[in-house]
């Protein structure tokens, strides 16, 4: 008999101060003091947000206008970037296409059928994702470049003379999308099938709805929200992409690297337009996509009971474990190829299918010699800095986010995601732009050339990944708790001690991981900001490469995805910790 | 246990501009709870019941209106400072406590030293029929569990006043009758000043010594359970409270005239809040204050059974009259059966009007 959200969410909050004069002046000093510690609390906050994350791309914006229209005017002259507008569009449609022909089928299989092999496939289905981007390049340089093992084995089957392809040009980079990005797809629809209560599709049966008209008027609408969430994501993330185009793309220009083109050419002026119509492309990315996933939860009742069909048909009990493990060998296959190529000796590797050599002094030269050791003392201690920063910056604003009222919350909220929906690029050549000199005047510290801008930027790009962990968490926790905390007399830093922290642990610690790992593994930022001193790992690689030491530049590679997984598995068995030792009550 | 006064005048709380889309979710209430007493405020959903609770707990503020605890004012006191107990609607237990530590957790607050918060966590719970609790998980407990571990943590602190918020919404139906009544049981024992937030009136009537009914965020009504069945101040009280038919009456002096189908009935009746004065009014007819009678016999209404249900020690049976006026009538009187004749009399005066 009880009513759930009888009353609206807001009632539970604490008020906005009123603005009326008289109710102002007499607003009684409780709620007062509470909101202004709320409002203590959100101003550094916002601040610290507004001057890293807001600040440089108005300062990339007016940059673009310095010159009066001139940058802008030649932005539209240009017949270079007029290509590379079309070539990003083109990159990001096709990476949709591919990543949801991928996604989609790869969930549906595995969420409603039971075949041999489906534990071990699923297990593997999101490893692409555990790849750091420039990683995943260089794998499928090794394994479908012009040299690369899976060309010259098809060459050499074929009695061709050169390679059958080179990967190059637009295919290129929308067939390394569809391998890092189908990722997304078929986990947001694997979480939509998985919230979907399969009764509704008992009951839809029942009604006599034969199996298509159920896919198609039952599930899939109830999926829609899902799948078109993903498919924006996966555009908004293969628009922003670097990587990908920057070793693939041959004469292919985008965006993304039209820009770094335009800034080592000198010409700021355009490379600040570019920016600014990426950045904006992504904004609006951004806001179609969270009017998106507000729609995006139907209210689903019951307990989404999850039901898996035995396949039956003899053919599909061949064919699928087959199919099975062609799909785990094709996802696994870049890994394997980093691990094998790591082992490669530097240099020996040229006509041959598989390296000739093999030998352990890549790894033996990484923890001997000290040119060698640099970067990774480099990444993992800028990734440490920035990760810390954010477990500070983003508790206090997801605190407020999720639990406080003050005006400003919608701001902090936005401030927040910026970042996410902003290409790296552009976040580089913000910070480029503006912590470029010190200038007191205009909040300005020079940054450009020092140790401390990539560990900025990894903040920057850390923000949404931690914020949104412990939004998740704090979500999940009855806001009633904090109210239980302060009407039995415990002061407001025994409620953050006690009972805030506590059930924000969970997203603190998995988001702070992501960033770390993200930040371990920074390219795309890196290679516009780092100076040699604080190279990270990921320039090394693409050093490494550019000398042609393979096998040095797997070695890195290698030790990449050692860091991830190793941090990817505590955040498992944190997470696993915390399951057991019990989540919050919910609502 | 502390006992007191809790007075709300004329608190008020609207939520967002009236101009663009808002509400009064309270309208100027004013209420006292007396000393000891358990009031239970009833309303259908919205009506302002919750956001009462929160504003007398200090989680809320009037945008106008004060509150007083023994003539005091705490209208701007903040919650902790305020050293009253709540049991929250979900109970809103710390899921990564134990049980001891969820209910020493005023104490904690109160800077009170370990070993006699453990004890006296120890003791509230065996008091609410938990001993040897206190090492559980939250988890592990059972709803009604749950339910007395926030009472017990609501109660350690010995609050001046004690705030429950649909404390039994979350039971199942059988644990909900039993609750209830240990319920009033236990806090009449301890004599705590208790206000209690619920929309079930059976839970109310159960457990509440005077009975507040809110209605968009006003006061209808309030008084003992059976003064606001038997007397209800308004058409709105005598809806909501039970089952009621309202029938047309002419009313003159302490009688009035109800006429069904043509059959006029002079019967005894009682204005609410000793108003006076003739005229129209509406005559509201409880089930359990009519009875059957033979459709022949005299003093009653002709009329057609059309439903008949089984309600326990009585059967309510649906007796449409003429006019398309429908009662239920509440008897030992089995024998009869749906589609009956039979005549319906009012076997119980004065009969309320409103």
């Amino acid at each position: 008999m009880h009513t759930p959200n009888k009353t609206p969410r807001k009632t539970l909050r604490f008020p906005v101060p009123v603005i009326d004069p008289i109710a102002g002046s007499r607003g009684p000093s409780a709620i007062r003091s509470l909101q202004s510690r709320t409002l203590l609390l959100a101003a550094p906050v916002i601040a610290i947000l507004a001057w890293t994350v807001v600040y440089p791309n108005i300062s990339v914006i007016v940059g673009s206008l310095a010159d009066g229209a001139r940058a802008w005017k030649e932005f539209f002259a240009s017949p270079a970037d007029r290509e590379a507008v079309v070539s990003t569009l083109i990159v990001s449609v096709g990476s949709v296409i591919a990543a949801t022909l991928i996604g989609v089928p790869l969930a549906f299989l595995l969420a409603r059928f039971e075949f041999r092999g489906r534990r071990t496939l699923s297990a593997i289905a999101t490893l692409p994702a555990a790849l750091p981007p420039l990683v995943g390049v260089v794998a499928f340089m090794f394994l479908y470049g012009e040299s690369g093992v899976v060309t010259r084995i098809v060459q050499h089957a074929l009695g061709l003379e050169r390679a059958p392809w080179s990967l190059t040009g637009l295919w290129a980079i929308v067939f390394v999308h569809a391998y890092t990005m189908y990722v997304y797809v078929f986990l947001f629809v694997s979480a939509g099938l998985e919230r979907i209560d399969t009764t509704l599709d008992e009951a839809a049966e029942g009604l006599g709805a034969s199996r298509a008209v159920r896919l198609r008027r039952v599930t899939l609408p109830l999926l829609t929200p899902s799948i078109g969430g993903a498919m924006l994501l996966v555009f908004m993330s293969a628009l922003g992409s670097f990587s990908a185009p920057y070793v693939f793309g041959g004469g292919i220009r985008v965006l993304s690297t039209q820009i770094v083109a335009s800034k080592l050419n000198g010409n700021l002026g355009l490379a600040y337009v570019e920016t600014t119509v990426l950045a904006l492309a992504a904004i609006v990315g951004l806001v179609v996509l969270r009017r998106f996933e507000r729609r995006r939860s139907y209210a689903m009742s019951g307990k989404g009971r999850q039901t898996r069909v035995v396949v039956t048909s003899p053919l599909a009990r061949a064919l699928l474990p087959a199919l099975a493990i062609a799909t785990v060998a094709v996802l696994l296959l870049p890994h394997a190829m980093v691990v094998l190529v790591s082992f490669a000796r530097d240099g020996a590797w040229t006509t041959q299918v598989l390296p000739p050599e093999y030998t352990l002094d890549n790894f033996r030269r990484m923890a001997t010699d000290p040119a060698l050791w640099v970067p990774i003392r480099n990444s993992v201690t800028m990734a440490l800095i920035a990760t810390a920063a954010n477990v500070v910056v983003c508790f206090v604003a997801a605190y407020l986010i999720v639990l406080r009222r003050f005006p400003g919350r919608r701001l902090l909220e936005l401030l927040v995601a910026i970042p996410w929906a902003i290409p790296a690029t552009a976040i580089a050549i913000g910070l480029a732009s503006t912590f470029n000199r010190n200038d007191p005047l205009t909040l300005r510290v020079l940054l450009v050339g020092t140790f401390w801008i990539l560990p900025l930027a990894y903040f920057i790009r850390g923000i949404p990944l931690v914020a949104t962990a412990v939004e998740g968490s704090l979500k999940q926790m009855d806001p009633s708790l904090e109210d239980a905390a302060h009407g039995l007399g415990g002061s407001w830093l025994m409620a953050v001690r006690r009972v805030i922290l506590p059930a924000a642990r969970p997203g603190l610690i998995a988001g702070a991981l992501l960033a770390a790992v993200t930040a371990v593994g920074e390219f795309v930022a890196s290679i516009v900001l780092y100076t040699h001193a604080n190279r990270p790992i990921a320039v090394e690689i693409l050093a490494q490469l550019r000398s042609l030491a393979f096998g040095t530049a797997a070695a890195y590679s290698v030790l990449l995805i050692g860091l991830v997984l190793t941090i990817t598995l505590l955040a498992r068995w944190t997470e696993g910790r915390m399951a057991r030792s019990g989540s919050p009550v919910g609502a | 246990m502390t006992t007191a006064t809790l007075s709300l005048v004329g608190v008020t709380r609207r939520f967002g501009a009236l101009s663009s889309g808002g509400s009064v979710a309270v309208d100027g209430l004013t209420l006292d709870v007396h000393p000891g007493e358990l009031l239970a405020l009833i309303g259908a959903s919205g009506s302002g019941k919750t956001t009462t609770l929160r504003i007398i707990a200090g989680h809320e503020m009037p945008d106008e209106g004060r509150v007083f605890l023994d003539g005091r004012d705490i209208t701007a006191l903040p919650p902790r400072q305020r050293g009253f107990g709540m049991v929250f609607q979900h109970y809103a237990l710390f899921p990564h406590m134990t049980v001891g530590d969820n209910v020493a957790f005023g104490l904690e607050a109160r800077g009170v030293p370990k070993a006699e918060r453990r004890e006296r966590a120890a003791r509230a719970l065996a008091n609410v029929g938990l001993a040897n609790a206190g090492g559980r998980q939250v988890q592990s407990l059972s709803g009604g569990e749950q339910q007395r571990v926030a009472l017990a943590r609501a109660l350690i602190i010995e609050p001046k006043v004690l705030l429950l918020d649909e404390p039994l919404s979350n039971l199942d139906p059988t644990l909900r009758r039993t609750t209830r009544d240990e319920l009033r049981a236990m806090l009449h024992r301890l004599g705590v000043t208790a206000l209690f937030v619920t929309h079930d009136q059976e839970d109310a009537f159960a457990v509440a010594d005077r009975v507040a009914l809110l209605e968009r965020g006003r006061l209808l009504q309030v008084g003992r359970a059976e003064e606001l069945y038997d007397r209800p101040a308004t058409r709105s009280v005598a809806e909501f409270i039970g089952r009621a038919t309202l029938v047309p009456a002419r009313v003159s002096g302490d009688r009035a005239v109800l006429t069904i189908g043509g059959v006029a009935r002079d019967v005894h009746v009682v204005m609410p809040n000793g108003e006076t004065g003739d005229g129209s009014r509406y005559a509201v007819l409880r089930p359990d204050a009519l009875e059957m009678a033979d459709p022949a016999s005299s003093g009653g209404w002709p009329g057609t059974i059309v439903e008949r249900r089984f309600a326990g020690a009585l059967l309510a049976y649906r007796v449409a009259l003429a006019g398309d006026i429908e009662v239920e009538v509440h008897t030992t009187e089995r024998g009869r059966e749906i589609g009956e004749s039979v005549g319906v009399r009012i076997s119980r005066e004065p009969v309320a009007v409103v």
